[in-house]
């Protein structure tokens, strides 16, 4: 009887998981869900169509492009890099952090400087041995491992909720049409001002958690949890003072 | 053009209907400039792809409603036999390092102004309420283009169009993907799933009890989206199914179910090896040895973060 419309579900969990191609999975269930569920084929067409061109929304990601690749080309990922790179004294565990706070403002603006590929890995993770070094210890490969699970982390966390701030990011669009059938209005820059205490919140958390954890693996491999004791002496002068 | 003189649309939907022709021509573009490029092994599917995505995103509107379905399935048949790719003429016009280096030189950290423009412009436009929060982003679109061709003239419109077309053909037909979900979405409504759903869960879960309803769709959006791997995949399943019938059916908030209810799902996808892209990839990119590397460090603020929203959706609902 009417649970058979369920099949499109089922078709698009088991397609996924399988990882069948994602687009053959959702035409498979929705032609599916179509037949079963007695729209029909001219039915089909007209959602179809219809939930497309009023979907267009989620398509402005295609303007965006416009100006993506040209800033790349004119030299934002350098600029990044050297605005990461003035951070000085700084412990692999706080290069991670203030890593993701800098992805997290960015990530509200739609501005990307290349993930794991093109930041992460040329810059982020040279930065972070770096400061081991710095400290005058020898890079572990076991601690530089946890160092670029971290910094991973880190990317996709800052990324993941930062970028549901911008206004008019794919992932509110989607909620927005997925809603609009059901009978509710969502506003794109209500969503954002939603979102933002979640954003600080999961980069705070992420941030606090890698900076324990390096503090905790620098005592491991190298028996201290000093920045190479020059900005913690100063800071305990300071204290004193 | 009856479209354009209503008096009954506001100026921001009317610009942004031009900047859908926009983007459509954008799309075509790249259709034809795969078209030409021989070294595309599947340019005649690649052409298709784009094309007819291109006249739906611009003329959609103006098309009867069962006309775009059809061009819609044309535009999926080459992309589900693998006949949407990328050829090398287009990676051929990629900066090249020296090029970038030398830009940089000359622009510095004057790159951020236009790069900042679009995030800006969103919330300028959507402050004014007949522009909107979209209009209001490509209108930032092309004014940080315009910024970037005072930095250099250099940046003439066929470098912001050749660049955007490389982007593009490298994203190929998975770029759709956020689209076409949105769609499925519509089908599995027009069709009742969520009436369906709502009947066979609600033995399990109280009618109108939205707490419940709440923790039952949190906790399910993360679930699904670990194991299918999309969060966006699980949003359309699971408001269709549980949000709307458990949780919106009883007055709760839409903006914040619907949209906290997505991060959950991101807290799904931070725990999942079947999000290879953001879990798994890295792993190799980093020459990292444990292939679970990279999740490890994920789930305790993913698990954090799942209760923070919970408790959030709780108390703002």
């Amino acid at each position: 009887m009417d649970y058979l419309v369920l099949l499109g579900i089922a078709i698009v969990i088991v397609g996924f998981a399988l990882k069948l191609d994602a687009i053959l999975i959702i035409i498979v269930a929705a032609v599916v869900t179509a037949l079963v569920g007695g729209i029909g084929v001219d039915g089909f067409l007209t959602t179809l169509g219809t939930s497309f061109v009023s979907n267009r929304s989620m398509a402005i990601f295609i303007i965006v492009l416009l100006v993506t690749g040209t800033l790349e080309r004119n030299g934002l990922k350098t600029a990044a890099a050297q605005l990461i790179g003035k951070v000085r004294n700084a412990t692999p565990g706080m290069v991670i952090a203030i890593y993701g706070v800098m992805r997290l403002v960015f990530a509200a603006f739609n501005v990307s400087f290349g993930g794991v590929a093109g930041f992460v890995r040329p810059v982020i993770m040279p930065m972070a041995v770096g400061a081991i070094e710095a400290a005058g210890h020898e890079p572990k490969d076991e601690y530089v491992e946890e160092l670029k699970g971290m910094a991973s982390g880190m990317e996709n966390i800052a990324w993941f909720f930062g970028q549901v701030l911008f206004v008019g990011t794919a992932g509110a669009l989607l909620v927005q049409s997925t809603m609009k059938p059901l009978g509710y209005d969502v506003d794109l820059l209500r969503m954002a001002v939603i979102e933002i205490p979640v954003a600080v919140i999961a980069v705070g958390v992420a941030a606090v958690y890698y900076i324990v954890k390096d503090a905790r693996l620098r005592r491991k491999y190298y028996g201290d949890a000093t920045d190479g004791g020059k900005t913690v002496a100063a800071a305990t002068a300071g204290k004193e003072a | 053009m009856q479209f354009f003189m209503d008096p009954t649309v506001t100026v921001g939907t009317k610009i942004l209907e031009v900047f859908y022709i926009f983007m459509g021509f954008m799309s075509v573009y790249a259709g034809v400039r795969n078209l030409r490029d021989t070294t595309n092994k599947a340019r005649y599917g690649t052409f298709v792809f784009w094309t007819a995505l291109g006249i739906v995103i611009a003329f959609g509107r103006w098309i009867p409603a069962i006309a775009d379905g059809v061009l819609i399935i044309v535009m999926i048949i080459p992309a589900i036999f693998k006949q949407v790719r990328k050829g090398t003429a287009s990676d051929q016009s990629a900066p090249t390092e020296s090029e970038v280096a030398a830009n940089f030189k000359r622009i510095g950290m004057k790159i951020f102004v236009p790069a900042l423009c679009l995030g800006v412009f969103a919330i300028i436009g959507a402050l004014i309420p007949s522009i909107s929060a979209l209009t209001g982003c490509c209108i930032g679109v092309m004014i940080a283009a315009v910024i970037l061709y005072a930095y250099s003239r250099d940046n003439k419109p066929q470098v912001f169009l050749n660049d955007s077309e490389r982007l593009l053909s490298a994203m190929g037909a998975l770029c759709m993907l956020p689209m076409l979900l949105a769609s499925l979405g519509a089908i599995f409504t027009a069709a009742g799933v969520g009436d369906v759903i709502a009947k066979l869960v609600g033995g399990v879960i109280p009618k109108g009890n939205v707490t419940v309803g709440i923790i039952v769709f949190a906790i399910g959006m993360m679930l699904f989206t670990m194991i299918m791997g999309n969060a966006f995949a699980a949003i359309t399943v699971m408001t269709v199914g549980i949000g709307a019938p458990f949780v919106l059916a009883y007055g709760a908030d839409p903006a914040v179910i619907g949209i906290l209810a997505l991060t959950c799902g991101y807290c799904g996808t931070l725990m999942t090896p079947m999000a290879a892209n953001f879990n798994i990839v890295p792993v190799a990119m980093l020459d990292m040895k444990d292939r679970m590397g990279v999740i490890k460090n994920q789930v305790l603020p993913a698990l954090v973060m799942i209760v923070v929203q919970i408790v959030y959706m709780l108390i703002a609902r």
